[in-house]
């Protein structure tokens, strides 16, 4: 039956009868693709563009300003521009903290609630998630009042207990926004790890309980090599996601001087843009994001893609 | 109702171990025999316990987030940060008439912008992930890698570019400058192409072009039926990412009227330097902005559910 099938598909594909071959399809893809090319190369490719110029004044400031071409200048000026580049380190930074905390944590949930009661894993799984239900913006202002001194019952409590910390220092605030950001993702990748876990087949749980093996050595030398392929994903999303950092600072920013205007290199493209009205710069700093992103999106997928699937 | 809720599940992933054929009944989740379970028992304790502790991290911070809401300034540095204040209508009244009423303004805003967003780009995303996966053209794996592309792309990374080229034609600062970028969704294109393939079997299609039915009327009387539950899934998720959206609105929009909530409450939130009595009106706000889409999650679990399982198959 389904040879069948395919072989009159590639009939009527060869005598392309309206209604299987590309025409069609036109008709459902050209909506998407158009929103596509609107919407994501043609701003890219505009910005591009506009990063290759720069404004130049005269000296007096008579005559207005000049467009000119300058090449890969704006792309050399925010290189080496220092701020852009401590945004980039810190940025660095926090996806060094951010990225195996947030797995780990994930990873540990999900192999518990595979391992727990049944009836309590869907409510264990909507208590978990619901953090992803709450807005960016306001999850950083729920934790930006939870660490402000005064307001915040972690700082009492902490105080009480003779400990001293203020989360919105210069050294602190860093760690306090990847706290941020685990609280707001880890739900959402312990459902997909413990979906994944789901699949590991029920043979080779028994193989190892028969062979002596406790459900911690279980967990983690059969069930996590066999999630790899998930984790992979989780991994790649963290990645992307993190690169994206703005909300969060920019939310914090208005409680503590430690994060300045410049903070990460999204916020130094929006000062760029909005403070400093240097519109190629900003340009070229988003094109700089967008190609690093890529490049850690595709070492992510080729290593990930590597080990064994499945 | 459950039972109704739950029989077309989409299982896009293998065959879970849970439904996996169990002749012997002896599932490797089925309780140990009773002499085993008294050992057990630390164990179990031990993973219920570390849960709790996970789910108290998740939800104390929204627990406190509703106690605030029932307080006034004073009684927010108080010291008792999970017990009821008596501020709560005061707070509400408070709210919804700050700068006349314009916090309502905001949170229809948002509905707006997130509902057609997610209405639209969700239909959009679903035409373009069934044709990917019914139908046969020529490139089909280089139309669909840029999808991929798409989909790795960081938000924030175009939102600048999307500013330069929508002041180049005089579009910001207007509903659409934030509305149109949200419509193109490729994740929902992908996720659109897995439910095609495992919620519309070819064979349906075949007896409909038999029968003699264009294409666009399969899709509309066969395949979008059939698809309802995994529409549901994508508008829901993209209606989260656009409620959540942030840099978008606020880099576009000058104009206050055409803020959506979290960018208002962002503004609100700028002022509590000078003014630390804002810090009650972004605390409810906060509170009201989340409380839709904390509903929308619990109602529709088996849609994210079925989405993030989805999403985790490469």
């Amino acid at each position: 039956m389904a040879l069948q099938i395919r072989a009159d598909r590639a009939t009527t594909r060869r005598r392309s009868i309206p209604g299987t071959g590309g025409r069609s399809a036109a008709v459902f893809l050209i909506p998407f693709f158009a929103l596509f090319a609107l919407t994501m190369i043609a701003p890219v490719v505009y910005a591009v563009g506009m990063s290759l110029f720069a404004e130049k004044r005269s000296g007096l400031g008579f005559g207005g300003a000049t467009v000119e071409f300058v090449g890969a200048g704006n792309y050399f000026d925010v290189l080496s521009n220092r701020a852009f580049l401590e945004g980039f380190a810190r940025l660095a930074m926090y996806c060094l903290l951010y990225v195996p905390t947030l797995l780990v944590v994930a990873l540990a949930l999900a192999l518990l609630l595979d391992a727990a009661v049944t009836y309590a894993r869907r409510a264990f799984q909507l208590l978990l998630f619901l953090p992803h239900a709450v807005p960016g913006v306001i999850a950083a202002l729920i934790w930006a009042y939870l660490y402000t001194p005064g307001v915040s019952p972690i700082v009492r409590a902490l105080a009480s207990g003779g400990i001293e910390i203020d989360f919105l220092s210069v050294h602190m605030v860093l760690p306090s926004m990847v706290n941020i950001a685990v609280w707001e993702w880890a739900g959402y990748n312990v459902i997909i790890l413990f979906t994944a876990l789901q699949t590991v087949p029920r043979e080779i749980l028994e193989a190892a309980r028969v062979d002596g093996a406790g459900e911690i050595r279980t967990a983690l030398s059969i069930k996590t090599p066999l999630v790899w392929p998930a984790l992979g994903v989780a991994l790649l999303f963290t990645v992307i996601g993190s690169l994206q950092l703005f909300t969060e600072p920019k939310i914090l920013s208005s409680v503590t001087t430690a994060v300045t205007s410049t903070w990460v290199p999204n916020m130094w493209a929006y000062d760029a843009a909005f403070n400093r009205n240097n519109l190629p710069q900003a340009a070229a700093a988003s094109i700089i994001l967008a190609v690093l992103a890529g490049a850690l999106s595709w070492a992510v997928t080729r290593f990930t893609s590597k080990e064994p699937t499945r | 109702m459950s039972a109704v809720l739950d029989t077309p599940a989409p299982r896009p992933t293998p065959t879970p171990r849970a439904a996996a054929s169990d002749p012997a009944g002896t599932s490797a989740r089925a309780p140990r025999p009773r002499r085993h379970l008294l050992r057990r028992l630390p164990a179990i304790a031990g993973v219920n316990g570390l849960l709790l502790v996970g789910s108290a991290y998740m939800i104390l911070p929204l627990l406190w987030l509703v106690f605030a809401t029932t307080k006034d300034a004073k009684g927010l540095y108080s010291g008792e940060a999970f017990a009821f204040g008596g501020a709560f209508f005061a707070n509400m009244a408070q709210l919804f008439t700050q700068d006349g009423g314009i916090f309502l303004r905001w949170l229809v805003n948002s509905i707006l912008y997130a509902g057609f967003g997610a209405v639209i780009g969700g239909f959009i995303a679903l035409m373009a992930g069934y044709a990917f996966d019914k139908f046969e053209f020529r490139g089909k794996n280089a139309w669909y890698g840029a999808v991929l592309v798409g989909v790795l792309i960081p938000n924030t990374a175009t939102v600048i570019p999307l500013y330069l080229l929508a002041a180049a034609v005089g579009m910001t600062n207007t509903f659409w400058a934030v509305l149109i970028p949200t419509l193109c969704n490729p994740f929902g294109v992908y996720l659109a192409r897995v439910y095609s393939a495992g919620y519309i079997p070819n064979e349906t299609l075949e007896a409909a072009r038999v029968d003699g039915a264009g294409t666009v009327r399969t899709f509309l009387r066969i395949g979008l039926p059939m698809l309802t539950p995994g529409f549901v899934t994508i508008a829901l998720f993209q209606f989260v990412g656009i409620w959540n959206n942030f840099m978008l609105p606020l880099i576009m929009l000058q104009n206050r009227d055409l803020f959506p909530s979290s960018v208002g409450i962002a503004l609100w939130q700028s002022q509590v330097q000078q003014n630390p009595e804002f810090s009650t009106l972004v605390i409810a706000g906060s509170f009201i902005s989340i409380l839709p889409l904390v509903i929308a999650f619990v109602m529709l679990q088996r849609f994210w559910r079925s989405g993030l399982s989805a999403g985790s198959v490469k």
